[in-house]
């Protein structure tokens, strides 16, 4: 009996914890925000695709800092295109395209800078169909919890010692645009960890093992009420180009081209919006 | 055939012209050097800790003790990641128990050396203790009647009976946790975090190249493979030597 | 340093209550067959079970007494055991086998290995004080067994089947071994045997222990001579029959009657020697006072004998010898005719 207790709370725990992100470490969820920006979505989508090609199953990989964002594009998508079914990768655009590059069968790739969707791009690459085209930008923010205990104002902040900062590893795009910050600001900052993704960076912040962090805008506002943001300014920030192309090998192309034009078109646009990203 | 192939594709793919330079640059041997140091200590914590709680398993009668024994279970299936969030909950600067570390003692575990190790002790030690409770288990008792009475005091017998009767499998056990708290990765990098020399093991290393720079990442893999390969050859057969007499 | 016990325990199906004593220098032999509470008898003197019920005292120490709450542990008590498997250790050899009792009372090692080499010397396993158990053989190793034991000198020396783990072949030279070896010995010894053989040769007195209880005592010989029970009777080879006396007229308890020659009156025990029993084909003449008409039930052959077991309402077990046997020329399910003498008939009261 305390057997079968057990084994029931740790299902709950896991599937609490475990979202469709199979490739990235850790393992929290907006499933709620990208639903409620959805069907919002939904209702002000004019422009219903009535193309009969358009249907079926497509594969996107897609940075992980467009998680929520993409989730909420995904069901708006299906709404209008009944009879069509998107399924994420998200994870670090430099994992994903090593997947992509080693064949794994992905129909879309968005990500989260112009050298990773160069790598596909690049001779040795598996490639894309026609160009890239950049559908949203993004701007870094600090993400501090909520409260903001140790008063963050400025990212000068963040070289204060009895500051705990995590911010990405530099190998990850948003992680060489911190060093970059940092950099701009001429300041030194020695961060308790480098996460291999944002999520790793949020998680540490909202749980309150860090006192600041360094993200995308978006990921501050995914984080919903759990943390808050203090801007860096324009003048040292680093403004981070999305592309979104189709693979070479993609296997459902009518849909898949529909999903990207979906993404650049005004419905989608409106979508990313909502979650913190601006224009390209 | 099925546990070759991995490791024929890194062998197959591995840029073996950097590899040497890889392998001795400081980042890769810092990283080696606090992966076995921190999976050395956890281990070690792991029979320390492991060795009573297999005792009480097995020998104990208490009630809750399926309980207990399904927790440690538990922390072997958990993906490791949870157990990582899990440590957190418990040892985070505003975790159960983690916040009176802090505010006492200012202890504040997580992005620390020892987080590593207890983030390794965690999923390591259900190995120890789940082998060594079934080697206790299969014990004959006989055997420690037969000390007691010699004349033989309970930890007396449990030294110089039970203890070697149980070595194999005490051996086998640690050498598995071993294994495991040194490839151990998820739990590591969300409850320790990634700082070089601090926090960043072997593994989290590994994971980080095949983002930047994918055959760097075969070449650490291999040796991560190499290392443990090692041990585990070098300990095959040596302590594992008969118990029972002949009789 | 007597022993002198009184056990009362509930262990599973078992329930044991018996009393015991006997004196240093004597061999108690233990005879009982499986499931009897062999076994838990010995643990509970060793100290290994605790009783429910009764005492058990060594000299004027105290190792169990439930009403007082006193209990000595096992590793306390001057009690050794050889056990029936020997349980040597086998990752220690012979020697460190045999110094270990010493050194886990605290005996400095080289004091130990001394004394244990003595040990060996007095077994004749001088050459084998190196080697470990797996590589002796069974007689070897029992003696080893014996060595450990008495090195710690204990006061009261239990046996448990000291020779059922050996084969047919080497139980003899051991079992005289062993006697000698016992001999050299001046506590109390109890032995646990289901083998008359090792009680004759071993013990001084028998006691037998069936189901839990001991159904007689004495010395092998008295025992063997007047069985009390089916499992003696058969141990010894004899056949017993219960039932009342009258005078020379025996009723028995299954009905039958039978003549004997010693007057009593009372319950009574009947033993005959399956050889005193007669059979012939047809009604035979002459003195015998006890002649019956019976049926044959079971025909066994032993070697050069045959054993002829007889139908109720006298379930006796007659012994021919294959000559014999051929010359009656009868199978199971026959009919026959049975005689004995009352003169080869023994009673003893029940």
């Amino acid at each position: 009996m305390p057997y079968l207790l057990v084994l029931l709370a740790l299902f709950g725990f896991v599937a609490a914890s475990c979202g469709d992100d199979s490739s990235s470490p850790s393992g929290s969820t907006a499933a709620t925000t990208a639903a409620a920006a959805a069907t919002s979505a939904a209702a002000t989508t004019t422009a219903p695709t009535a193309n009969p090609a358009v249907t079926g199953h497509i594969t996107v990989f897609a940075a992980a800092s467009l998680t929520e964002s993409f989730k909420a594009l995904g069901v708006a998508f299906e709404a209008a295109s009944p009879g069509t079914k998107v399924t994420f990768n998200f994870g670090a655009s430099s994992a994903l395209v090593t997947q992509i590059n080693q064949g794994a069968p992905a129909d879309v790739f968005a990500s989260a800078d112009t050298a990773n969707m160069d790598k596909l791009t690049a001779s040795g690459g598996a490639g894309v169909t026609g160009t890239p085209v950049t559908f949203a930008t993004n701007k870094l923010e600090i993400i501090v919890p909520k409260g903001n205990p140790k008063n963050i104002t400025t990212v000068n902040d963040l070289a204060n010692r009895a500051v705990a900062v995590v911010t990405c590893a530099p190998e990850v795009p948003v992680g060489k645009y911190t060093q970059q910050v940092f950099a701009n600001a001429g300041i030194t900052v020695t961060p308790k960890s480098l996460e291999p993704d944002v999520k790793g960076v949020v998680n540490k912040v909202v749980l309150g093992e860090a006192d600041a962090g360094v993200v995308y805008a978006t990921d501050v506002k995914a984080a919903g009420d759990k943390a808050q943001g203090v801007e860096i300014s324009d003048n040292i920030n680093v403004i981070a180009t999305y592309p979104i192309a189709e693979t070479k090998h993609v296997k459902n192309a009518p849909t898949s081209a529909a999903f990207v034009t979906f993404v650049t078109s005004s419905a989608g646009q409106a979508i990313l919006a909502k979650f913190g990203f601006s224009a390209p | 055939m099925f546990f070759a192939l991995p490791f024929l594709g890194l062998l197959w793919r591995a840029p073996w012209g950097d590899a040497w330079s890889l392998i001795t640059s400081p980042d890769t041997l810092d990283a080696l050097r606090l992966s076995i140091v921190c999976s050395l200590w956890s281990t070690g914590l792991s029979i320390v800790f492991g060795v009573p709680l297999a005792w009480l398993l097995a020998r104990g009668r208490f009630p809750g003790r399926s309980a207990v024994r399904a927790l440690c279970t538990l922390s072997m299936v958990l993906p490791p990641v949870v157990g990582g969030v899990a440590l957190f909950f418990a040892l985070g600067r505003r975790g159960l128990v983690g916040q009176w570390l802090d505010r006492w003692f200012g202890i504040r575990l997580p992005f620390s050396t020892p987080a590593v190790v207890l983030a390794q002790t965690f999923v390591a030690m259900p190995f120890l203790v789940l082998t060594v409770e079934s080697a206790l288990r299969q014990l004959d008792r006989r055997y420690e009647d037969a000390a007691r009475t010699l004349g033989s005091s309970r930890w007396y017998t449990f030294r110089r009976v039970t203890l070697p009767a149980m070595r194999p499998a005490l051996i086998a056990g640690a050498v598995l946790a071993w294994a495991r708290a040194l490839g151990e990765f998820g739990a590591t990098i969300t409850f320790a975090g990634n700082f070089p020399r601090t926090t960043q093991t072997l593994p989290l290393v590994t994971y980080l190249k095949l983002e930047s720079d994918p055959p760097e990442a075969v070449i650490l893999s291999l040796l991560l493979i190499a290392v443990s390969f090692l041990v585990i050859l070098g300990l095959r057969d040596r302590w594992l030597g008969g118990f029972t007499s002949g009789g | 340093m007597r022993l002198a016990a009184r056990v009362g325990l509930e262990l599973g199906s078992l329930k044991l209550d018996v009393e015991i004593e006997a004196e240093p220098g004597e061999v108690l032999a233990i005879l009982g067959p499986n499931g009897s509470g062999k076994t838990t008898l010995l643990r509970c003197l060793s100290g290994l079970q605790p009783i429910d019920r009764g005492r058990i005292t060594l000299g004027d120490r105290v190792f169990d007494d439930p009403e007082t709450g006193a209990f000595v542990p096992a590793e306390e008590r001057p009690v050794s055991v050889v056990f029936q498997d020997y349980l040597l250790f086998g990752h220690l050899s012979a020697l460190e086998n045999v110094a270990f009792g010493m050194r886990a009372r605290g005996v400095a090692r080289g004091t130990a290995r001394v004394r244990a080499r003595e040990w060996l010397e007095r077994m004749g396993l001088r050459e084998y004080a190196s080697t470990r158990p797996r590589e002796l053989s069974g007689g070897q190793q029992q003696r080893v067994a014996l060595a450990r034991a008495l090195a710690t000198d204990p006061h009261l020396l239990l046996l448990d089947e000291p020779l059922a783990a050996l084969d047919a072949s080497t139980r003899a030279s051991v079992r005289r071994d062993l006697r000698d070896h016992l001999a050299g010995f001046d506590g109390v010894r109890v032995l646990i045997t289901h083998d008359p053989l090792d009680a004759y040769a071993l013990a001084d007195r028998v006691a037998v222990l069936e189901a839990g209880q001991f159904t007689q005592t004495g010395t092998l010989a008295d025992v063997a001579a007047h069985p009390r029970s089916r499992y003696v009777a058969q141990l010894v080879g004899t056949n017993l029959l219960r039932g009342t006396v009258t005078g020379t007229a025996f009723a028995g308890a299954g009905g039958g009657s039978l003549t004997v020659e010693a007057e009593s009156d009372g319950p009574t025990y009947v033993a005959i020697p399956p050889q005193s029993i007669a059979l012939y084909n047809n009604p035979p003449a002459g003195s015998p006072r006890n002649v019956w008409r019976t049926t044959v039930v079971d025909i066994d052959a032993h070697f050069d004998r045959v054993r002829v077991t007889l139908a109720d309402p006298l379930p006796l077990t007659a012994e021919l010898t294959t000559a014999g046997l051929a010359a009656l020329d009868t199978r199971p399910g026959d009919s026959v005719w049975a005689s004995v003498k009352a003169t080869e008939i023994t009673t003893y009261p029940a």
